[in-house]
């Protein structure tokens, strides 16, 4: 009989693997979180009662640059995913490193954003706008740092003399699952933020 | 010679702790949350008793004003979270592998996690009292009381921080059960071959990961009113006291369907085994099911009719309110066409079962009635909803666990609850749950407030008080014997056997209690009912192979790390940030002996 863990792991009734089904719940309940931090944004759009305002502050060219970063990064990840699937590790190591770099520049921008914002005088308490763009924005990077982390850690396991073994292409393409929806999001909050005024 | 024996004795009884601490196995954990449910369910029982003695005359000196709003607020907040969620959670753990032929969850180590997040999450709320600082805000802590100029002690960061915790845990195993019920059933256990309770736990999965999201984002946003100044929630710089209580609702009318549904699969699985006939409309009883799931998220704002919604949300909403009633209605007629000339056996589960179906039906006719706007107008803040959220709550909710207790008890421990004592216990909480809840219908009616801590003698609301008070020590009689019941129990032999019930389900095709790998070979489904399907087309249990080969996962220390690393991220919110970057450290390391340990 064949043992009943491995049996769990790799027969699954749908064919679709545990952990990856398990992922893609997860989003789904990412998605109504993610929901209601951007309907308190817009609840509270137009609401600020004293300045500064989004209209002071938001810089579109800045935060395109850091947009197109991200997005870039999708691509790396779907490289990284690909050289997964067909073995090619060298190619997979590569563009995680790539997606991780690019994840690393768009926090740094958000980094230079709040500073900037906070020095020009919007603070948490300063408004409707402030309590609301640093709560989303912040959240939303906070899950781009989570999911460097996740990179950089499945990075440092496909370096071990074992690597990630034959469930490679399944871990980098959960990660890339992740990584997506986190990327997704953020061209909704910046649609949402930045391009409609 | 002496030491040396104790030190025997010493590490065998440390053995047994630290597999309790280490399992990964789903029925333990299954038993380590009804435990903690359990004791929960003592500890909110003991905050109702000490409510309801103030309530027993007018003026009452029991307790001041303070503690009172510490004591109604933690008595909810304890039988929602820690003990009825945790219950039903337990149930979960135990069964849903049994019933669908899988030998453990799809993530036996999220699941011990699961658990351990859990217990924080309730030691950190309920820890609150030992400051003397308890939550004091109702248990929807409605805005802008819990503002930091009208809350200004720690009660309310307990609330946030132990519920963002509790929800965290209640969020990983709901994932946990999606995965394992849509992934790991038996051969032939299609989707409509589930047992009802299966049905019920897989909807509560999904209410619960679709509707945790939204409280959590409020409860953030409470944390960083009372603490880093946003006002989300208070006029400060045009914060909106109504958007708490839209999040909170929008959580808030998912979670009573996540409180009762549970119940619901238990009757549906009691009610066809005793009266020994399958289940009377089993499509339409899961189809009622996800139906309360969907419209269960459309019909928040009846809690805030009194708000000024504006006419048409009104309509609305008062609509689907509504309309939330008739699924409920199509699940009672199932239940009754069940029993109806079936050859029933009156057990003690099955008197908790009826208990149930009659006692969940007035709180749903209740419920309807406010679900009319202007009849909620009456209604709303008084005690009628007190009355309203009881029986659905103990005559629904309560019912049913006690119910799948006497069902389950000969499975999960090999030995059969005393019927004897088990009926007169029933009388007991029947009697005394309608005379403590029924008069506050009156009580409402009467124009009685919820949420005073006193009240003065001329207003006519004296009598229904004190009967009411009276009710809750009844209460007490009834929830007394029920664990002596268990304790005498446990000290007897077990000789339940395999199927005590004739039970239609898995779970009664093995033994009582279970091995750990559930089934020695695992099952084929042929029906909806597979043991009947068996017993009448004369099919033999599978034999037991002369070798099992079978590899559990092994047990991990590594869930119990992690849950320790959130339990200091936790009091770090509560206290000072060393403490959270320390529970970040643990935490982080727990996440990679995770990752790196082997599972084989
Ligand atoms: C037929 C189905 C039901 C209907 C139509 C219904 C309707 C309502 C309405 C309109 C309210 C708001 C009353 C107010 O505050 O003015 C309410 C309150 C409440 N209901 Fe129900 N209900 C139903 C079933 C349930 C069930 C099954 C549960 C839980 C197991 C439940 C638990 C509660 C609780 C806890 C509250 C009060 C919340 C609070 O204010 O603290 N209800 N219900
Ligand atoms: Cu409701």
């Amino acid at each position: 009989m064949a043992a009943a863990h491995a049996e769990t792991q790799h027969h699954t009734t749908t064919g679709i693997d545990n952990r990856k089904l398990l992922m893609w719940i997860f989003l789904a309940s990412e998605c109504l979180f993610f929901g209601s931090l951007i309907s308190t944004y817009l609840i509270f759009r137009g609401d600020s009662i004293v300045g500064p305002l989004p209209a002071d502050l938001l810089d579109i060219p800045l935060t395109s640059t850091s947009t197109f970063v991200l997005l870039m990064s999708s691509l790396t990840m779907v490289l990284a995913v690909f050289g997964a699937q067909h073995n090619r590790l060298g190619l997979m190591k590569g563009m995680l490193l790539a997606t991780i770099v690019l994840g690393l520049v768009f926090l740094g921008f958000q980094v230079y954003e709040f500073r900037h914002f906070a020095h020009l005088g919007l603070n948490l308490g300063t408004n409707q706008f402030g309590a609301s763009f640093y709560l989303l924005t912040g959240i939303h990077g906070t899950h781009v740092g989570v999911g460097v982390l996740y990179l950089a850690s499945l990075l440092v396991a496909s370096a071990r003399r074992n690597g990630l073994g034959k469930e490679a292409a399944l871990h980098v393409d959960i990660a890339g699952l992740y990584w997506h929806f986190v990327d997704i999001v953020w061209i909704v909050i910046f649609t949402l933020i930045y391009l409609i005024p | 010679m002496a030491t040396a024996v104790g030190t025997v004795g010493h590490t065998h009884e440390e053995s047994t702790v630290w597999k309790w601490l280490t399992t990964v196995d789903h029925k333990k954990i299954g038993v380590l949350y009804l435990v903690t449910g359990f004791a929960f369910f003592l500890i909110g029982g003991i905050e109702a008793v000490l409510i309801r003695t103030q309530l027993a005359v007018p003026n009452g000196t029991v307790l001041d004003a303070g503690l009172y709003n510490q004591l109604f607020t933690m008595h909810a907040l304890t039988m929602i979270f820690l003990a009825i969620m945790p219950m039903g959670a337990a149930f979960f753990n135990y069964f849903i592998p049994l019933h669908i032929g899988a030998r453990d969850v799809a993530f036996p180590r999220l699941n011990a996690l699961s658990y351990w997040v859990l217990l924080s999450g309730g030691l950190i709320l309920t820890s609150s009292f030992l400051f003397g600082e308890a939550p004091d805000g109702g248990w929807f802590a409605y805005a802008p009381l819990t503002d930091e100029t009208f809350s200004p002690n720690k009660g309310l960061d307990f609330y946030t921080v132990g519920l963002v915790v509790a929800g965290l845990a209640s969020l990983m195993s709901s994932l946990n059960f999606a995965v394992t019920i849509i992934n790991m059933r038996a051969p032939g256990m299609t989707m409509m071959r589930l047992p009802v309770y299966m049905w019920m736990t897989f909807v509560v999965a999904f209410l619960l990961i679709l509707s945790l999201p939204v409280i959590t984002v409020a409860l953030l946003q409470l944390y960083f009113d009372r603490n880093f100044g946003t006002h989300f929630f208070t006029p400060g710089t045009g914060g909106d006291p109504i958007l708490w209580q839209h999040l909170f609702w929008v959580f808030g009318h998912p979670e009573v369907y996540v409180l009762i549904l549970p119940s619901m699969g238990i009757v549906s699985e009691v009610l066809p085994v005793m009266s020994r006939k399958p289940l009377f409309g089993y499509t339409a009883i899961v189809m009622a099911g996800a139906a309360i799931g969907v419209l269960g998220f459309g019909v928040w704002s009846h809690h805030m009719y009194t708000t000024g919604l504006g006419t048409v949300p009104q309509y609305v909403f008062s609509a689907s309110t509504m309309a939330i009633g008739v699924p409920t209605g199509v699940k009672v007629f199932n239940w009754l066409g069940t029993m109806y000339g079936g050859n029933i056996r009156m057990t003690t589960a099955t008197y908790y079962s009826i208990g149930f179906i009659a006692l969940f039906t007035i709180g749903g006719i209740s419920g309807v009635m406010h679900a009319s706007p202007p009849v909620d107008g009456q209604h709303q803040d008084s005690y009628f909803i007190v009355a309203h959220i009881h029986y659905v709550l103990f005559g629904g909710a309560i019912m049913g666990i006690f119910s799948g207790l006497f069902y389950w008890f000969p499975k999960m421990t090999g030995r059969l609850l005393d019927e004897t004592w088990g009926k007169i216990g029933f009388w007991f909480l029947f009697v005394g749950m309608n005379l403590t809840f029924f008069p506050m219908h009156f009580l409402g009616l009467a124009g009685m407030p919820r949420r005073i801590y006193t009240y003065d003698a001329d207003l006519g609301w004296d009598t229904w008080n004190f009967v009411a008070t009276i009710g809750v020590y009844i209460l007490v009689v009834g929830i007394l014997l029920f664990m002596l019941n268990v304790f005498m129990t446990l000290r007897k032999p077990a000789t339940a056997g395999d199927d005590p019930w004739g039970g239609a389900t898995l779970e009664w095709a093995t033994s009582s209690p279970p091995p750990e790998h559930n089934f020695d070979v695992v099952p084929v489904v042929r029906d909806r009912d597979p043991l009947w399907y068996n017993r009448d087309h004369n099919i033999p249990m599978p034999e037991r192979p002369a070798h099992l080969h079978i590899h559990m996962p092994p047990p991990s220390y590594f869930p119990l790390v992690l849950g320790i690393g959130i339990l200091l991220i936790g009091v770090g919110a509560l206290s000072s940030l060393a403490i959270t970057a320390l529970g970040v450290v643990v935490a982080y390391y727990a996440v990679w002996g995770w990752a790196l340990e082997p599972t084989e």
